[in-house]
């Protein structure tokens, strides 16, 4: 698997710090998960976090606090490394808790498109979902709200910004319009995240715009 | 100090890390927005992890700093998502040993810390607050839009200077 299409140094720099919306943290770590290249890039943003912490001025802790830490050593067990060995990305996997893409409930929401609802937490903004588009498909033009990621697991779609292939991830500025055309042969199934709630300008919407008349 | 936190299991040792990252991962929480008792409760969680996960700790893959921002990152996102199953997920759960620190890299590491420093020190204030914003106060890059009443856009590209500007003063001095 070679990976094009990587995360804008802009999303890296919130991830790390930790200020990415929850359903896009989820895609980034996704897409991280599957490349080496964009792990480096993290890690590096990270060192500037650690900095930032060591940086920052002490407030005391109070000595109840400090004694229950130490106190509490005896009962915390060293964690063990956990080795994920799958073709799903592992956060994905953690979310679907093991069910590969065939065993879902998948909603048709339109000929050729069907829509896997992931859950968030119960405050967060945006959505997570899986899309399965069928091969041959074609999407209108559409533009990007400029807070929303399209990973590509299986499959692959073809626009005037590139071939986006398994691994390669969209995280693109809000002034990219495009229309993307799915390769012939694999149904393309994409995670999908975006900050705003679905709306007619995200890829979901003008997918589904022709169908739907939103 | 990790390294005998891990290999020791020596307490005195973990005690010395505790008075060093305590009360930072403390002011980090608070300056995040959590409460005295929020936070303590977040140090002792950090802190507990640092000791249970300190033989999990790859040097060549970051600073002590580096990683314990890390951990006290993801405990504090994961409260936040209580009901979630969508943890945060840790680097190092990708990653199989030594898969992808270049070697000159990893030689340097012990002395990024300083050098990330003197890094922030020179780039223009106005990415410097873009940092800052990011990694301690907790706002997201929308919401630094809103506030400093800027185009989404404008944000993005300041993140993205800020990021390959502190790259590059990083690896000239490597
Ligand atoms: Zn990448």
């Amino acid at each position: 698997m070679t990976i094009v299409h990587h995360l804008d140094d802009a999303t890296i720099l919130s991830y790390a710090a930790g200020t990415l919306g929850e359903a896009l943290s989820v895609a980034a770590a996704c897409h991280i998960s599957m490349c080496a290249q964009c792990r480096t890039a993290v890690r590096k943003a990270e060192a500037l976090g650690g900095e930032m912490l060591d940086d920052l001025a002490a407030t005391a802790v109070s000595d109840a606090r400090r004694a229950a830490t130490l106190a509490s050593l005896d009962d915390a067990r060293a964690a063990k490394p956990v080795v994920v060995k799958s073709d799903m990305p592992a956060p994905l996997q953690r979310l679907l808790q093991g069910q590969g893409f065939d065993q879902l409930r998948w909603r048709k929401k339109a000929p050729g498109v069907s829509v896997y609802e992931l859950p968030l937490s119960k405050g967060a903004k945006g959505s997570l979902k899986l899309l399965s588009i069928a091969s041959g498909m074609t999407m209108l033009e559409h533009g990007h709200g400029g807070e929303e990621l399209t990973l590509v697991l299986q499959g692959a779609f073809k626009d005037k910004v590139g071939r986006f292939a398994r691994g390669d991830i969209a995280d693109l500025d809000e002034d990219t319009e495009h229309c993307p055309i799915i390769e012939k042969g694999e149904t393309c199934i994409c995670l999908y995240a975006t900050e705003a709630p679905s709306h007619y300008k995200t890829l979901l919407g003008r997918l589904l715009q022709p169908f739907l008349k939103i | 100090m990790l390294f005998r936190v891990a290999s020791e299991r020596d307490r005195a040792a973990f005690a010395v890390i505790f008075d060093h990252f305590a009360p930072r991962v403390k002011s980090f929480m608070m300056r995040k927005g959590a409460s005295a008792e929020v936070a303590e409760d977040l140090v002792q969680e950090t802190m507990i992890a640092v000791w249970s996960k300190a033989a999990l700790y790859v040097p060549e893959r970051g600073a002590a700093s580096t990683w314990v921002f890390t951990i006290a990152r993801n405990l504090r996102i994961d409260r936040l998502r209580r009901e979630s199953s969508a943890h945060f997920t840790d680097l190092e759960d990708f990653d199989a040993p030594s898969d992808d620190v270049p070697g000159d890299e990893a030689l340097n590491r012990s002395q990024e810390d300083s050098q990330v420093a003197r890094a922030l020190a020179q780039i223009p204030p106005e990415q410097r607050e873009l940092l800052i914003l990011s990694y301690v106060e907790d706002v997201p890059q929308s919401m630094i839009a809103e506030r400093l009443n800027l185009p989404l856009g404008t944000v993005k590209s300041r993140m993205r200077l800020a990021y390959r500007r502190m790259r590059k003063l990083l690896e000239v001095v490597n």
